[in-house]
């Protein structure tokens, strides 16, 4: 459609004087404003407050529909499970003899941020479209304290009732291990890469070393890296006091301010490490090892001050409408030949009785590895994180977070 | 065909008592857009406004109260202030690499590349293909430590023995300044090609120099394109968080990634309060900008 000049000059000179009333700047934001009142009402809504998110088992009712659907959606950690060029074999083997299949994610890269993912839906009692999700100690826990995730049947699960590890039988926030599952136990270490420095045997000297400055990354979870501060102030990181624990973040504090950290990184410190952006790093153990295949110059050394032990737990969320799928796979994994297969892979501690026995079938080299089947003595200079209840544990996730980001 | 501008068209559906003259369908015809606009701008909004005033010491577990804690804003700003300006400055350095980098390739594109425009345009949208996170992710190595780049200016002394581009300033505002540059190129490009040749040519005759008709009639037209793009290339970077996330280190921080972690750390009010500061700050200085380059009827 065309309009002769003339006549647009007309209409606009028209318009313009008020002959033509289309929508006039003023009345249209009169409209405006009243409509934007009447849908801004829902949003003022939230100027009562937000309620407690917390579910309980009467408040969140789960269905599950493992009977009628032969389907799982597991979610994991990157580089967590074994690996033969694309395939999966435990994984396959699971879903052969089980008849259910499963879709496997890789969509966790640090428990923080896979929190703010789901929370919202978690807190609501909404579907969050997994039906296992792996999340380490601390993160589990105060999920189980939300009442976020389903209680599991132990009779459904032979395997792990006989071969779970007697440590890992009754952590503190789940005490008979009736919403959680481990799937593996880890440590943090430091790692260096030989190609760009000497050995790096200590915090103390990760930390203040000037030949490493700005060369050094450490972790975005809290609990690994204030572990190690806590350590190098005298505290214990299992039972510290709130003046140890300002000390510990003054400590670093004055690392970051020192430029001595140049990230903080969540599983992504491979890469820097591996170019030699970053030249030692706080790092997981499992990690390490599986890079040292491709490039044997990183190492990984136990700290002097000491380690930091964890495990990451598989948990089925409130929703999940195949908690008897997922006890099935949970099942499925503590078969010791199972766990061992994994375990060769992954190279992370093996909560599997037996697997030390059925690793002679799979990898003799791996039997003696402390790193995957340690003794006591290696765990005598490890620590776990003392339990946080949710306002300390937010509390310090805040203070953490600022001193991160200076 | 004017007619249908008068009297309504002879197919169309009889008009309402009133026809144009009442201007209900230019109310419809906004309707959509208003719905949108209200459903996720309008609520949001408001909903982030109401939490900046929640109590600062709830949680999941207690549930935040709304207690009009406008205490808050003095908080976060006692807290995060100089990742506040420093978002500010950062956007601003980029933003400005960005003129100095993309008016002379738009100007180019517009009046010298004759057949090769087409193909000069795809090579400034090419790098849209690719995700926003590989190309920051790709910055990492072209900066690194034991890169070409850095060897090379380590070797001619631009840089110390020890020296590095990565996880500095620079390393994030040339990713902001990478990541943003066609939305100013764009915006420059569509003012400049609209400049009609004869306008010089009538400078030239009247004794202006290159210079002189660059500036009095050139640049003046452009300036719609110039704004709109920094406009577009300011606001996006001084929220952004990616960049700094990937390039930066502890020093380099901005707001947005202040105002992500602090979301995932649970703590809602404090978030809100810099997410609504760093808004209004935004809308401030557009304001003033635009008022200052006199172009409120253009953009």
């Amino acid at each position: 459609m065309t309009v002769h000049p003339d006549r647009l000059d007309e209409l606009v000179r028209a318009a313009r004087a008020g002959g033509v009333r289309g929508v006039g700047r003023r009345s249209f934001l009169r409209g405006a404003s009243v409509s934007a009142l009447a849908v801004g009402v829902p949003g003022l809504l939230a100027a009562c407050g937000t309620e407690s998110q917390v579910q309980t088992a009467e408040s969140c009712t789960s269905e599950d529909r493992s009977a009628a659907e032969k389907a799982l959606v597991f979610s994991n950690w990157p580089e967590y499970i074994d690996r033969k060029g694309k395939k999966m074999p435990t994984l396959e083997e699971f879903q052969t003899t089980s008849g259910i299949s499963v879709t496997y994610n890789t969509d966790i890269n640090d428990n923080t941020e896979f929190f703010g993912k789901v929370k919202d839906q978690l807190g609501g009692c909404e579907p969050i479209g997994r039906d296992i999700i792996t999340m380490t100690d601390w993160m589990a826990a105060r999920m189980v304290a939300l009442g976020w995730v389903q209680e599991l049947d132990m009779g459904a699960m032979p395997h792990v009732e006989a071969n779970l590890k007697s440590d890992l039988r009754s952590p503190t926030w789940d005490p008979d291990r009736s919403y959680s599952v481990p799937w593996q136990s880890g440590l943090t270490g430091i790692a260096y890469n030989a190609k760009y420095t000497g050995e790096v045997g200590s915090f103390e000297e990760l930390m203040t070393r000037s030949d490493l400055k700005g060369k050094v990354s450490l972790l975005s979870e809290m609990g690994d890296t204030m572990l190690f501060m806590l350590l190098l102030e005298g505290a214990d990181p299992e039972d510290f006091t709130e003046e140890q624990w300002s000390g510990a973040l003054g400590r670093l504090e004055g690392y970051v301010g020192s430029g001595q950290i140049r990230r903080f990184t969540g599983n992504d410190y491979i890469r820097d490490l591996n170019a030699g952006n970053v030249v030692a790093c706080e790092a997981w153990s499992g990690d390490v090892i599986a890079m040292q295949y491709d490039n044997p110059d990183i190492k990984w050394v136990v700290p002097e001050e000491g380690l930091s032990l964890w495990s990451d737990n598989m948990l089925v969320p409130n929703k999940a409408e195949h908690k008897a799928n997922a006890e099935a796979l949970m099942d499925f994994y503590y078969q010791p030949e199972i766990a061992a297969q994994l375990a060769a892979w992954v190279n992370y501690i093996c909560p599997v009785e037996g697997a030390q026995e059925a690793m002679e079938q799979v990898d003799p080299s791996l039997v003696d590895n402390p790193l995957i089947f340690p003794d006591e003595d290696f765990l005598a200079n490890a620590y776990g994180f003392m339990e946080l209840d949710e306002s300390t544990r937010q509390q310090y996730d805040k203070d953490f977070a600022r001193v991160i980001g200076a | 065909m004017a007619g249908p501008l008068r009297t309504a068209e002879p197919s169309a559906p009889p008009p309402a008592p009133g026809g144009r003259r009442g201007g209900l369908s230019g109310y419809l015809l906004l309707l959509p857009g208003g719905v949108w606009l209200a459903l996720f701008f309008v609520v949001p909004t408001a909903t982030l406004v109401a939490t900046s005033l929640y109590d600062p010491s709830g949680s999941l577990q207690l549930g935040y109260r709304m207690t009009g804690h406008v205490q808050n804003y003095a908080d976060s700003l006692q807290d995060y202030a100089p990742q506040l300006v420093r978002s500010f400055v950062y956007a601003g350095t980029a933003t400005l690499a960005c003129v100095v980098l993309g008016f002379p390739l738009a100007y180019a594109i517009a009046f010298k590349a004759g057949r090769w425009k087409n193909l000069m345009l795809v090579a400034v949208i090419a790098p849209f293909f690719t995700s926003f996170l590989v190309r920051t992710l790709s910055w990492q190595y072209i900066l690194g430590d034991n890169e070409a780049l850095v060897s090379f200016l380590r070797a001619v002394r631009v840089l110390g023995e020890d020296g590095h581009l990565l996880a500095t300033p620079f390393a994030v505002v040339t990713g902001l300044t990478y990541n943003f540059l066609p939305f100013m190129v764009l915006p420059l490009y569509a003012s400049l090609e609209k400049i009609d040749h004869r306008f010089l040519e009538a400078a030239a005759d009247l004794y202006s120099s290159p210079f002189t008709a660059f500036r009095t009639v050139t640049l003046p037209l452009a300036m719609p394109g110039l704004v709109a793009g920094t406009l577009l290339t300011f606001i996006p970077s001084a929220g952004d968080y990616i960049n700094s996330e990937l390039l930066g280190n502890p020093q380099t921080r901005m707001v947005g990634n202040e105002i992500q972690d602090l979301f995932a750390a649970g703590d809602y009010p404090t978030a809100s309060a810099l997410s609504v500061t760093l808004m209004a700050a935004i809308v401030l200085l557009v304001f003033v900008y635009v008022r200052r380059s006199g172009t409120e009827e253009l953009v």
